[in-house]
């Protein structure tokens, strides 16, 4: 365990201690099976740029989401900010920048809602409209379902914070937590590189 | 760690399901967190899928033993077909080496259980209800259509066929949740391999220091981690054209007709690996032991089992080289299929080496490791046949393939399972299986086993399809077919003296004690079955054999290795 107390110095604890933490071990390799799923969709829509039969097409309805992105990718540096405090025990610093995270993912999401919402009643592309509106809502759609669980589980690490359920003990699970939320955060770079910038 | 707390709670928990109906003891198995039982409910459901798939693989074969058959008609021969080779796969191979994988790996670390015992549960349980819906599919797979039963559409399930409009009814939507589910289930416990090999090893294991098995299953958890998402991809873009309308592979629309089978098989190969690479772990276990040596190359073991989960990924299309891919394209593949040829030759070589000069017992487990020795070198090279695009071009989709994979799963993989049933069964249950009995196994096995599918290697030479459920009279086909059949009633008959030994050993069979066979890894320094805490004292470790440095004290392996 990790969070074995520094005074013991048997040989045994300097052993485990030695060895990584299996929480971090298994978020990265649920990050690398989650890599390989994104990396089939976006083969897809690369695959499928350009081959759709009718319209509408990327180039007449897309706009760069500058501000959803600005927001979600300083999301990730202010959940470093509240893990940061949660470590100098601060936990009434730790979550208000928790809740600043919530806040900017759910800016994120709301307007990914305010697209599609745009996309399906003024521009007419619904998933079976043609191959551009299956791989787009495909995608973004696999991305924002992540940006969902995210935000619930960021929900969740709130209300207990709130109830006094949070200390110090729990920065490494709540570290893991916000490991995963980075993963939302490069996964989108690479969908708005994808989707808004080549695909465009 | 609260071991002895955990302890006292686990003998109370013990003590009053003695008393209690068989109910109690269900729910403690139905509840239960612990790997060593979480591994043995992955083998015996994987085994009670292995009876079924193997009954319809039988009904196959009394099909095609004579001409004009007309056992079964072709719709529900389609749906056999599809069901034998899902549930071989994700209902059998899958879940028997997850399910050793379970129950080894935290006893030969030296750990009390696996990194994420929860998780663990989460995944044999996806596993468990995935398979039952692929099963279920029989009773349910008509939807409101009438449209037919089971999943009709291959293990591969080659888009756009399984598009809605040439896939009436829910059949094909069973196919699909329930393999996406039992994938979902493989991930977990992937995870949960991978975290305890790197967090939980006890003092001294360093990772030089880890069992061949551990690390090769380390690797096999990598590639499930890397490739499973692709087919789950895949059945998700599938569903989405299904329900609700989309294009993936809507050629109609100007989606693709081959990009599922590149998705299917950048799963598809590499999957192979995962079933045998579990099998090269039994083998590197077995056969030292029962040679007497130490394992002859370790390092270069390790090494060449990366090697061929590396290239296995770069590997797929030599499954599409009917396709009509480009020159440059099928020798790609062509050359990349043939490279995985040397590490798999790597490592024959080291099994050759071990067992030269050794003092070999020929107990059970050893002879399914000799015979997969053997039938492992027949499939590789037969697979080097098929990775060269002309050849294949002339066999493809003949009954060579269905026979070269069929050495493969099988002449490698069942055998080292069995193989490994037959090592491991005295440490799970504290008996040993009846050698008497096993022998009639092995050799009914193996001899039904060579007459099915040798044979076949020429009944597709001689230009047998695949898939027919049916051939006519007079095109030399009535012989080889007829020995195959054979061939395959002695296999059932085989395993037929397996369930018997195991039932009847389970009972009466002679007690194992701690360690039948005089191995050297941790899991024989416990009792037989271990306690529910694997090791009272965590182990400390300065070698690889850690029972020999024991059992040796004046000739360590620390001091040379």
């Amino acid at each position: 365990m990790a969070a074995a107390p520094s005074t013991v110095t048997t040989p045994a604890a300097k052993w485990s201690k030695a060895l990584p933490y299996r929480g971090h071990v298994g978020i990265l390799l649920l990050i690398l099976t989650e890599s390989s799923f994104f990396s089939i969709f976006v083969v897809a829509y690369v695959f499928y740029l350009g081959k759709s039969l009718s319209g509408p097409y990327p180039k007449d309805v897309l706009s760069p989401p500058i501000l959803n992105t600005i927001c979600l990718l300083s999301s990730s540096i202010t959940i470093v900010l509240a893990i940061r405090s949660l470590r100098a025990g601060s936990i009434r610093t730790f979550a208000i920048w928790w809740f600043v995270t919530f806040a900017l993912g759910l800016e994120f999401l709301t307007g990914t809602a305010l697209e599609w919402h745009r996309l399906i009643y003024h521009e007419g592309l619904t998933i079976s409209t043609n191959l551009f509106g299956t791989t787009y809502y495909s995608l973004v759609g696999l991305h924002a379902l992540h940006v969902t669980i995210g935000l619930l589980l960021i929900l969740l690490v709130l209300i207990l914070t709130m109830c006094g359920y949070m200390n110090e003990r729990h920065v490494e699970r709540t570290d893991v937590l916000s490991w995963y939320w980075h993963f939302v955060d490069a996964v989108w770079i690479v969908v708005f590189l994808t989707v808004y910038v080549i695909g465009r | 760690m609260a071991g002895t707390i955990d302890q006292e709670i686990a003998v109370g928990a013990i003590d009053d399901t003695e008393s209690l109906p068989v109910l109690g003891k269900l729910h403690e198995w139905v509840v239960t967190v612990d790997h060593k039982r979480l591994g043995l409910m992955y083998i015996m459901g994987g085994l009670f899928f292995f009876l079924i798939a193997g009954l319809q693989a039988m009904t196959i074969r009394l099909q095609l033993a004579f001409p004009d058959g007309n056992v079964v008609p072709p719709q529900v021969f389609n749906r056999l077909m599809t069901m034998h080779g899902t549930a071989m796969v994700f209902l059998v191979g899958m879940p028997i080496l997850t399910g050793f994988f379970n129950y080894l790996v935290p006893l030969m670390i030296g750990a009390r259980d696996l990194a994420f015992p929860r998780l663990n549960a989460f995944g044999f349980w996806l596993w468990f209800f995935g398979a039952l819906l692929l099963y279920f599919s029989y009773l349910a797979g008509d939807g409101l259509y009438g449209a037919g039963s089971a999943p009709d559409v291959g293990w591969f399930a080659y888009a756009p066929l399984t598009e809605l409009p040439f896939s009436r009814g829910n059949s094909t939507d069973y196919w699909i949740l329930s393999i996406f589910l039992t994938s979902v289930g493989s991930t977990a416990t992937a995870i949960n391999i991978i975290a305890s090999a790197f967090c939980m090893r006890c003092e001294g294991m360093t990772l030089s220091k880890m069992p061949v098995l551990v690390w090769l299953s380390v690797v096999v958890a990598f590639m499930m981690l890397v490739v499973l998402p692709p087919l789950s991809a895949a059945q998700v873009m599938l569903l989405l054209d299904r329900f609700l309308g989309a294009h993936f592979f809507d050629t109609q629309a100007g989606g693709s007709a081959i990009l599922w089978q590149h998705f299917f098989w950048i799963f598809g190969h590499p999957e192979v690996y995962i079933l045998v690479i579990p099998a090269f772990a039994f083998a590197s276990e077995i056969i030292p032991v029962f040679s007497r040596k130490v394992i002859f190359g370790y390092s270069v073991m390790v090494a060449a089992t990366c090697a061929i989960g590396i290239i296995s990924m770069s590997v797929w299309a030599h499954h599409m080289f009917a396709v009509g891919m480009t020159p440059p394209g099928n020798s790609f593949f062509a050359a990349a299929s043939m490279l995985v040829g040397v590490p798999t030759g790597i490592k024959i070589f080291n099994w050759l080496g071990t067992i030269w000069g050794g003092k070999l017992r020929f107990r059970l487990p050893m002879l399914f490791s000799l015979a997969f020795l053997f039938q492992f070198l027949v499939a590789g090279l037969t697979g080097i046949m098929l990775a060269v695009a002309p050849f294949d071009w002339q066999v493809t989709d003949t009954y060579f393939v269905v026979a070269h994979f069929h050495y493969v799963l099988v002449g490698a993989i069942i055998f080292m399972d069995f193989a490994a049933i037959y090592y491991w069964f005295p440490k799970a249950t504290g008996r040993m299986l009846n050698e008497t009995l096993g022998k009639w196994h092995f050799w009914l096995f193996l001899i039904g086993f060579h007459l099915t599918f040798d044979t076949l290697h020429f009944a597709g030479l001689r230009g047998m399809p695949r898939r027919i459920y049916t051939y006519q009279p007079g095109r030399g086909l009535e012989t080889l077919n007829l020995i195959a059949s054979i061939g395959a009633l002695m296999q059932g008959l085989g395993v037929l003296f397996l369930v018997i030994n195991v039932i009847r050993s389970l009972r009466s069979g002679d007690p194992a004690g701690n360690d039948p066979w005089d191995a050297w890894t941790l899991e024989w320094s416990t009792t037989s079955p271990p306690p529910e805490y694997n090791f009272a004292e965590a182990p400390t470790v300065r070698s690889r054999r850690p029972l020999w440095d024991l059992k040796h004290p004046e000739d360590p392996d620390w001091k040379y290795e």
